[in-house]
């Protein structure tokens, strides 16, 4: 027989090759399987897996496919998930979906792609907005924003260099090709994610709620089609291999190169996606991302009548010389696969047609409840698709408190000598990296396409009108607002209250612009979960961060876990990411970002403590990590919610800031530098610095007209909400009786120098 | 009286074909969707020419939607005398086909770009223009990687000469432009093409910090009525 392509001189491995020869060697161990884990598929089988069945199991079955260390804390997420009208597509699913009112849904999701941006910080970027963009398009959605938070080593650093500019472009490049606004995010320098940066990216979409669609594959008879670019060797093994390991002990072998995105490719899957719907031609649909085509096929087929049959040479090959098992690794990107009604096949590739994009049935479902894949005619795999997708190895780790941790919070903070000059402090905190201006980054974003962008960074959410073309849409006045925070520090001293108080900035970002908080996405990057004391960090995590979405009404909707985040036995800080998303009934009543005209009150919200464990001014005036981080109130965090959409929905507000890293200074100091309106306030307490520097959450700045003063402090006894006059904006300097005064453009040569400077 | 046709025309890859068509609609006129392989202009009144990456932007911005079916009809309409405003790509698309002079190259900064810009306005006599003052003082977002303005000298002196240069970068100039030129026209003036966006400069709620873009929307609506 002559060769087929693909086979290279080495012989395929058939099932019928496997069922002949059970003692051949697999290399399960350089796959990153665990031995006890090949038993298993060995078991599952009743003979040895394939090389291509095992290339299946190997990537759904690693840590970033099937979750198996973080399972059994992700389960907390549903079992503490509180009672919500709004939630319409739980966890599980390529993303949550959320009811916004008068027919209308968004769906949301946040997703790292680290690893990869940091061995090509281009195309890791790149691609980790086109992949979150996918798992959005997915849900039936069109995707209508996007943001990213992102994490680097020191700011100075040299790898830092390297890597960032990087990420700035990749996101800049793929995000803008796309034409989806990016409208928020955040930027953190801190030494220890020096090598091993966090770029987590998150998507926004919006769609009908009578049209969600899922990924499954019911209905024997019906087309499997896989359409998008064509499959290339692109990191093959990549980002299942590449997530689940640490860098240093790789083989040459496991480093594969980064995938290469084609965000053209992606703008015209958008487009036609979404036509497809419109067209209601598509009965289950799925991206291709981590695992490709293994992925799609095993999950689809799990969701469905539960059998599939696949011609995997029928896959169209950018390189006619990929073995199947290649194939099924592929992570080529820009790929999806429909499930379709031979009724409706041809309209589904007419449109396909129609925005240039290849589409190929490559196989049928089946009630057989297996998937088989054949090669040429001859069968590669045949396995009960749900032990592929559903039913991998699940751990239960050990975990311990770290060695180090009672000693690292008895280093109280209180014990670092207080400044003399808070004018100085404050212009040291604002020129800090963390604090600087971002928009070196952010002007490389496009923030205005699609028309519908109210607010954008550096507002502390980012607010999108609703406003969409769709058949049966009717006009509505409905925006959303979307925020991410994190504050590694915190969550190191306290990864419980770390994850609450990244949970409770974000909230608290999309309340003071004036939005209802509703749900919640979450992006989890920790060490590594075979370190006892990373998994400790990851529990204690996952186990707030449950409890305060219990608290505050709003469920996890979906998000992602990313370990091994670390160099050698040296882990990142923990560093729970959280997406808030709100819902506000008229955006015409946003409240914009600061101050915006001269003559309104200042007022202060809030209870202020003295907490600077973890603080901006301890890491940047001290360099010190140490004591507990402030308190999490989540019932004050409510409370403050509510005062802030209750006084927008009535009007009463002319501008908000949230008060979070570097205390009232800043955000003073932020809230000025909004519009360039100065201020003159008098500091309520007698402790100047703590006043000042303080980063007790539950806090945020308003201003109001004096004419309604009276409502918005009556509206704030109401809730309870202490509610502090402080002076009166107007002038141009920012003026804190008897303590300092800093004319704007002071400030603003100060903040805006900062990342220039470094990055050029 | 209908309302005045604008045809917003869609490239693959086109991103601010939606943007382009609410600022049609908000200013009163009939946005109509053309698309780059259907040949057919549709009887509109002017087209508008949205920004994006028309074809990925690969091999050079605007170099392949010149050729896309649509400009076949579009080449010899503009040529004689149709209204068209292309923005961003749109622009890079007119000069690659040869409607308007010149080139648009990398920024100065080699970085994309997006941000409030203010802009000269240097020529009224354009229907896009008309609705705006000589010298006036107008905010337009910028957002693009690729919109630094050169022409040989002759060219150069030609547009300057016949007053083809309709906007100039004020303050600092983004992008490292010959002369500071934002935006150009042809000879005859019924072609314009700029790098600042005015459709994204119409609403108060939404967009740029400013509503300056109107006065695009409400020169040329008002061109067409009084044809």
């Amino acid at each position: 027989m002559s060769e087929r392509p693909g086979e290279h001189g080495v012989t395929l491995d058939t099932v019928k090759r496997a069922e002949d020869t059970p003692d051949e060697r697999q290399p399960y161990a350089e796959l990153g399987m665990k031995a006890d884990e090949y038993e298993r598929v060995r078991q599952i089988l009743g003979r040895r897996p394939t090389s291509s069945e095992l290339a299946i199991y190997s990537v759904m079955w690693s840590e970033h496919c099937s979750y198996k260390s973080s399972k059994v804390h992700l389960r907390q997420f549903g079992a503490k998930a509180p009672a919500s009208d709004a939630l319409l597509v739980g966890m599980g699913e390529n993303a949550g979906v959320v009811d916004i009112g008068d027919g209308w849904a968004a769906t949301f999701k946040i997703e790292s792609h680290n690893h990869p941006s940091y061995v090509e910080p281009h195309q890791g970027a790149a691609t980790g907005v086109g992949g979150i963009v996918r798992d959005i398009m997915s849900m039936g959605a069109r995707p209508i924003a996007v943001m990213d938070a992102l994490r680097f080593g020191a700011a100075d650093a040299p790898d830092t260099r390297r890597v960032l500019p990087g990420v700035v472009e990749g996101i800049s490049h793929y995000g803008n090709c796309l034409g989806l606004p990016n409208i928020g995010g955040e930027v953190v320098f801190d030494p220890c994610y020096i090598g091993n940066p966090l770029v987590n990216a998150l998507c926004v979409g919006l769609l009908r709620k009578d049209q969600i669609k899922l990924a499954t594959a019911p209905g024997p008879g019906n087309k499997v089609v896989l359409f998008g670019a064509l499959t290339g060797p692109d990191g093959i093994g990549g980002a299942s291999v590449l997530a689940s390991a640490t860098f240093e002990d790789e083989s040459q072998a496991k480093r594969p190169s980064v995938q290469v995105g084609d965000p053209f490719m992606e703008k015209l899957l958008i487009e036609c996606c979404l036509e497809l719907y419109q067209a209601d031609v598509v009965v289950g649909i799925q991206d291709l991302g981590a695992a490709g085509v293994s992925c799609a096929t095993t999950e689809l087929a799990a969701k469905g009548t539960g059998g599939m049959d696949v011609r995997l040479d029928l896959v169209p090959l950018r390189d006619p010389s990929l073995r199947p098992e290649e194939i099924l690794m592929s992570e080529s990107q820009e790929r999806m696969m429909a499930v379709v009604t031979p009724d409706d096949i041809d309209a589904f590739m007419a449109i396909c047609a129609k925005w240039d994009i290849p589409a190929t049935v490559i196989g049928e479902v089946t009630d057989g409840g297996r998937l088989v894949m054949t090669w040429y005619g001859e069968t590669i795999v045949d396995i009960p698709p749900g032990t592929a997708a559903d039913e991998g190895p699940v751990y239960e780790r050990p975990f311990h408190e770290p060695a180090g941790q009672a000693a690292l919070n008895a280093d109280d903070p209180s014990r670092l000598p207080r400044p003399d000059d808070l004018r100085a402090t404050l212009l040291t905190l604002l020129g800090s990296p963390n604090l600087a201006s971002k928009e070196w980054v952010t002007s490389q974003y496009d923030r205005y396409v699609r028309g519908n962008t109210v607010l954008a960074q550096p507002a502390d959410a980012g607010v999108l009108r609703i406003s969409e073309v769709m058949p049966g849409a009717e006009e509505t006045t409905r925006g959303i607002a979307l925020a991410t925070d994190g504050n590694g520090r915190y969550a190191r001293l306290d990864p419980y209250a770390g994850a609450q108080l990244a949970l409770s900035e974000a909230y608290r970002n999309v309340a003071v612009t004036g939005a209802r908080p509703l749900a919640v996405t979450d992006c989890l990057n920790f060490g590594s979960p075979e370190d006892p004391e990373v998994m400790w960090q990851f529990a204690e995590a996952t186990r707030g961060l449950a409890d305060a979405c219990k608290i505050l009404g709003v469920p996890v909707t979906g998000g992602n876990v990313s370990f091994y985040n670390q160099t050698g036995t040296t882990a990142i800080h923990p560093t729970p990411v959280v997406g808030v998303l709100g819902v506000i009934d008229d955006v015409a009543r946003r409240v914009r970002n600061g101050f915006t005209g001269e003559g309104d009150r200042v007022v202060l919200l809030g209870e202020t403590l003295a907490e600077f464990g973890g603080s901006e001014w301890a890491h940047v005036v001290h360099g010190h990590l140490g004591g507990l981080p402030p308190q999490a109130d989540l019932e004050a965090e409510r409370a403050l919610a509510h005062v802030l959409t209750e006084a927008a929905a009535q009007g009463l507000l002319t501008g908000s800031h949230d008060l979070s890293d570097g205390g009232l200074a800043v955000a003073l100091a932020e809230a000025v530098l909004a519009q360039g309106v100065g201020c003159s306030v008098s500091l309520p307490g007698d402790d100047a610095f703590t006043d000042l520097f303080s980063e007790s959450p539950a806090r945020a700045l308003v201003t109001v007209r004096p004419d309604s003063f009276d409502a918005f402090a009556e509206l704030c006894a109401a809730h309870e909400v202490p509610c502090q006059r402080l002076g009166v904006t107007g002038g141009s300097s920012l003026a804190v009786e008897g303590v300092l005064d800093i004319p704007v453009a002071e400030l603003r040569e100060t903040h805006e120098a900062t990342l220039p400077g470094i990055f050029g | 009286m209908s309302a005045a046709r604008v045809g917003v025309v869609t490239f693959p890859g086109t991103l601010d074909d939606q943007d382009a068509a609410r600022a049609v609609r908000h200013a009163g006129g009939e946005a109509v969707p053309l698309w780059h392989a259907d040949p057919d202009l549709k009887g509109v009144d002017a087209v508008f020419l949205p920004g994006g990456f028309s074809y990925g932007d690969y091999l050079r911005c605007g170099a392949i939607s010149r050729f896309a079916p649509l400009m076949e009809e579009l080449i010899p309409a503009a040529r004689a005398g149709l209204p068209v405003l292309g923005t961003c790509n749109g622009f890079q698309i007119l000069c690659e086909a040869h409607l308007l002079p010149g080139a648009l190259m990398r920024n100065a900064g080699l970085h994309y770009i997006c941000r409030d810009q203010r802009v000269r306005v240097e020529s009224t006599a354009t229907p896009w223009t008309s609705d705006f003052t000589e010298g006036q003082e107008i905010v337009l977002p910028i957002k693009h990687g690729e919109g630094r303005y050169v022409a040989d000298a002759a060219t150069l002196a030609a547009l300057e000469a016949g007053g083809q240069v309709v906007f100039r970068y004020a303050g600092s100039n983004p992008n490292g432009s010959m002369n500071d030129i934002a935006g150009i026209r042809n000879e005859a003036g019924n072609i314009v093409g700029l790098m600042p966006h005015p459709e994204h400069a119409v609403e108060d709620l939404t967009g740029a910090p400013s509503t300056d873009g109107r006065g695009f929307f409400s020169s040329i609506l008002k061109r067409l009525v009084n044809l």
